[in-house]
């Protein structure tokens, strides 16, 4: 199978993302669409890795997914706390910073 | 050169003095005018002694010179601060501490009233310092410090009574109209600096033989301009007539005998710049004959006696620069007449001081008359300056004045008949308005106000015009006698000079003289003694008269020529500055501001805002890249 397609994927997929990041509303939903992008790149990685027959890329995955771990850990900490102090999870409701 | 170290003293007693009487302030009020006297005196005392010292060498050795400090030194461009004293420096020094001295003295009295007589002596120090280091300094630079020195103490004299406005503004006229001429002697000296690399006067001589006559005359020029700024010659006229604001004695030795000479010995000094540059030497007789007669014409309408002998100080140094462009022939006599000038117009200053001394400091001749009985000592030692001025032998000015006359007509062709002409005419109207002078003031009815009660002046303002009336009487024949004065400045003057014939004899010419001086004595005889005069001045005068009053239009000249267009140029300049200049500053802050309020608007706090720019930012990014990678 052409490794390229895997690229297209890994595109697509990081499209969906960022298209969720940017349209939702939902703290949640938004942080799930952070995850798939991190994965479609993570997805890119591993095709150049097979592309070029090293493990560079590999290795760089997973960085990544420990990246990852560790940004769901915060992030889920930051959601419940926004969650409980302002009974939303909706991120326009958290716009205090502006001006 | 001979060098001396006692020169210095000349200038330091003096500025000595008036140090300790600004610095010393209230304390000093019982005792400055004496200090101030002291300094004068003793430095007239150091000239005398200089004097007898040069008379004792033989005349190649008589000028002396000695260095104070180096002051300049960069690069190709030095200067000493040196004085030089000669034969023509000489007579300054004499004439600005002796005058001076006597000026001193009728002020202690003249001045006794007032509050601040201890600053009046600290500035009249100051001025005899600052003008003997103008005579004194050995190069243009130096003389330039001592020449705005004179300046400053004449703009703090003339407004010596500042309370009042209008002697506030006459100080800023004569301060202003200076500057023009500093500007000119500011120019020359860069000219000198740039053609020659030089500003000493021995260095300039030196290097005028080769320098271009162009630089040469644009350097005469300037002295020239410089010259009518100081010594109130046309174009630069109109300050003096005001200056006659500043107390009486400040007129006779500022305005009268010294400071306002200094044009005469600029040109004087600067013989060899002249000599080399027709042009300029041409322009200067020019102006000069100009002068004399504008001042003479003022001086017949004036009823205020200080600014009638204004006009007339005005008119007898156009006497002496017109004898000062006539080349080496002429400045001789042009510093004869500064002189006896120096003598008989400071008397009758003092005189008029004395006589609106007794008349509460009323200055309208017309409210005088028949004061010759109250003040007879003002009246006789007036009177003699008054014969001096005329041109009556014996007395000094027929030596001095007669002088001009004579090399004016002798000046050659058309130019000489010219010059001739307007000299004479020039002594028919300055006999005129001086017996004016004298018989509005001192003869005929009275015309006093009521509360005038004329009486004659204390000894220690009279002596003082005594001393000057002598000056007066005999310092012509003495100056003249052997061609005394001009053998002795003969040294200094480039004198291969052709003699020229004769147009006139000179007993032709004293004649001839001598007749429009009785002409314009009889013409005022008939105008002022034979009728009466009034009390106000007559309203239904000729368009000439009313001119003439009115200083020849000069002020409203310059006002229409000079000051409106300025202030015109000014107003435009700031609304200029205010739109271009500060529009463009203001504009960048209001730019940077209305673009910040603008970009403000992005911060909107939304966080799926900010992912959508960082996301549009990134993908622009990546496709400028990849469009330039392509």
């Amino acid at each position: 199978m052409n490794a390229a397609n895997y690229l297209y994927i890994s595109a697509l997929l990081f499209t969906i993302g960022a298209v969720g990041v940017v349209v939702r509303r939902n703290a949640i939903v938004v942080f799930m669409c952070i995850e798939l992008m991190l994965n479609a790149a993570n997805l890119s990685f591993v095709t150049f890795s097979r592309i070029n027959g090293d493990l560079d890329g590999q290795v760089m995955a997973f960085f990544t997914m420990v990246v990852a771990a560790c940004e769901v850990v915060v992030g889920l900490a930051i959601i419940v706390t926004i969650y409980r102090s302002r009974r939303s999870a909706s991120v326009d409701d958290a716009s205090l910073l502006k001006r | 050169m001979t060098t001396s170290t006692s020169l210095v003293y000349l200038i330091a007693l003096p500025l000595a003095g008036a140090a300790i009487l600004l610095l010393a302030g209230r304390r000093a009020d019982k005792w400055g005018h004496l200090l101030g006297t002291a300094m004068s005196a003793s430095s007239f005392g150091v000239g005398l002694y200089q004097l007898m010292l040069m008379l004792d060498r033989p005349t190649e050795q008589r000028p002396i010179g000695q260095k104070l400090f180096e002051w300049i030194n960069v690069g190709e461009f030095k200067v000493d601060a040196g004085l030089l004293l000669d034969q023509l420096s000489i007579c300054f020094v004499l004439l600005i501490t002796g005058v001076g001295t006597l000026i001193h003295i009728y002020s202690i009295s003249y001045m006794s009233h007032d509050k601040d007589r201890r600053r009046f002596f600290a500035y009249l120090n100051l001025f005899i310092a600052a003008m003997l280091l103008l005579v004194l300094g050995d190069s243009y630079l130096n003389l330039y410090v001592g020449w705005e020195g004179v300046g400053l103490a004449s703009y703090l004299l003339i407004g010596f009574w500042n309370q009042k406005p209008a002697y506030a503004t006459a100080s800023k006229k004569a301060f202003v109209m200076n500057r023009i001429g500093d500007m000119g002697l500011s120019f020359a000296i860069m000219i000198a600096f740039a053609t020659m690399g030089t500003v000493s006067f021995a260095g300039v001589q030196e290097h005028a033989h080769h320098a271009s006559e162009a630089a040469l005359t644009g350097m005469g020029i300037m002295l020239l301009v410089a010259a009518a700024g100081k010594s109130a010659q046309f174009p630069l006229q109109a300050w003096l007539g005001d200056a006659m604001a500043g107390p009486t004695p400040v007129s006779a030795l500022i305005h009268a005998a010294t400071m306002v000479t200094a044009g005469v010995y600029l040109i004087t000094r600067s013989n060899f710049v002249f000599d080399a540059a027709p042009t300029a030497q041409l322009l200067v007789v020019i102006v000069g004959a100009i002068t004399l007669m504008f001042g003479a014409l003022i001086g017949t309408a004036k009823d205020d006696i200080k600014k009638a002998l204004a006009a007339s100080t005005m008119s007898q140094i156009g006497y002496m620069i017109l004898a000062a462009g006539l080349g080496p022939v002429g400045y001789a006599f042009a510093i004869m007449h500064l002189l006896t000038h120096g003598f008989f117009k400071a008397g009758m200053f003092l005189g008029a001081g004395s006589v609106m001394h007794g008349m509460n400091d009323e200055v309208n001749m017309r409210k005088y008359g028949a004061l010759r009985k109250f003040m007879p000592i003002t009246f006789v030692t007036f009177g003699l300056g008054y014969l001096a001025i005329l041109g009556v032998p014996p007395f000094a000015g027929f030596y001095s004045k007669d002088m001009i006359i004579e090399t004016a007509f002798n000046a050659g062709g058309a130019k000489g008949i010219i010059l001739g002409v307007t000299t004479l005419i020039g002594a028919a109207i300055t006999a005129f308005y001086m017996t004016r002078v004298m018989i509005l003031t001192f003869t005929g009815t009275k015309r006093w106000d009521d509360d005038a009660h004329p009486h004659e002046s204390p000894w220690l303002m009279w002596l003082p015009m005594a001393v000057l009336a002598i000056g007066s009487v005999s310092s012509g024949f003495l100056l003249s006698r052997g061609d005394a004065l001009e053998n002795w400045l003969h040294p200094l003057f480039d004198h291969h000079a052709e003699h020229e014939a004769h147009l006139f004899e000179p007993i032709v010419v004293s004649a001839m003289a001598l007749t429009m001086v009785a002409i314009g004595v009889a013409i005022a005889f008939v105008k002022y003694a034979r009728q009466e005069v009034s009390s106000v001045a007559p309203e239904n005068v000729s368009i000439f008269t009313k001119i003439a009053r009115q200083d020849l239009m000069q002020d409203r000249f310059n006002e229409a020529v000079f000051m409106r267009p300025g202030q015109a140029l000014t107003t435009t300049l700031v609304a200029a500055d205010d739109a271009v200049i500060d529009g463009a500053v203001r504009g960048v802050g209001q730019v940077a501001m209305g673009s910040g309020s603008a970009l403000r608007g992005l911060q909107n706090g939304y966080v799926r805002s900010y992912a959508a720019m960082i996301l549009v930012g990134a993908i622009a990014l990546i496709g400028a890249i990849w469009v330039v990678v392509q």
